[in-house]
């Protein structure tokens, strides 16, 4: 009886190990190292108005203050049953950005484009290619990441318009 | 034969749950807009006026554009809105949850404020009517 909980126990912490272990290697931006995790409702209702952002994109504190905060979010009205609305939460800090050891995540930031990450990624973009009428906003991820609705930013699959 | 039950059953199951999900959700709105002693039935006319009035930056038409028959963009994402009309996407206004979500979403971005059930129901009944 004790064996059979002993062992529950371990599989529980090892099960818990790899997902941090795995944790990094997801998160690397071209890491297409194993399946991005994905929640049918977040599909549906992020997915609603943008491509349903991975949560590896941001740090948990963030989409806390985010799923907090949805009738005000980004100028329009998100706001969500409270059911669906901590179905996604979990889901988001679950599988959020984590800090490196010892490092504080900035939870301050809720846009994407405004990580130090997003930024660097994308220095190499003009101005001009944001704003033409092919990607219109930075929020248009699918315009350059054919499968970003499908939560794959590889590198070798971008195609800027 | 028990395969045949097996399916008779599911079928039956997935009847009732179409049942369930069945109820019109202007139904419900109307039962709410019967409150108001003044209503007198929903227009198309004062839907389509709706459609186009402008409330703090935006009006309906922004993201779904004049013709509800086509698909919308959404005005800061760009994320492309399939149409409103159900002449073109027979999905639209079938599910009572769905409905009341998205009028509460967007009638406070573009009127910033909840829509009445008057002005509700005079907008389905509007795009409802619009033909192929």
């Amino acid at each position: 009886m004790n064996t059979t909980r002993d062992l529950q126990r371990l599989s529980a912490a090892t099960a818990l190990c790899l997902v941090f272990l795995s944790a990094p290697l997801a998160a690397r931006a071209d890491g297409a190292k194993k399946p991005a995790p994905t929640n049918p409702v977040w599909q549906e209702e992020c997915g609603g108005c943008h491509v349903a952002y991975p949560p590896r994109f941001l740090p948990a504190e963030s989409w806390k203050s985010m799923m907090g905060s949805l009738d005000r979010h980004f100028g329009t009205d998100a706001s969500l049953d409270a059911r669906a609305a901590a179905t996604i939460e979990a889901f988001l800090v679950q599988n959020a950005k984590r800090s490196k050891t010892g490092q504080k995540a900035d939870g301050s930031i809720l846009r994407i484009t405004e990580t130090k990450w997003f930024r660097s990624e994308h220095d190499e973009i003009s101005a001009a290619k944001w704003k033409s009428p092919a990607v219109g906003s930075a929020a248009n991820c699918a315009a350059c990441h054919p499968n970003a609705e499908k939560g794959s930013f590889r590198e070798r699959d971008i195609k800027v318009p | 034969m028990k395969r045949t039950a097996n399916i008779g059953a599911l079928a039956a199951m997935l009847l009732a749950g179409s049942l369930a999900q069945a109820a019109d959700p202007l139904a419900a709105i109307s039962t709410a807009a019967r409150t108001d002693k003044a209503f007198s039935g929903f227009s198309a006319e004062r839907g389509a006026a709706l459609w186009e009035r402008k409330g703090k930056d935006w009006s309906c038409s922004t993201c779904h554009t004049t013709d509800p028959r086509q698909a919308g963009r959404h005005t800061v994402t760009g994320k492309v809105i399939k149409p409103m009309a159900p002449a073109s996407n027979p999905a639209r206004f079938t599910d009572s949850a769905k409905v009341e979500k998205w009028f509460k979403r967007n009638c406070r971005d573009v009127f910033n404020r909840e829509c009445t059930a008057q002005e509700k129901g005079d907008v389905i009944t509007w795009l409802r009517s619009i033909k192929p």
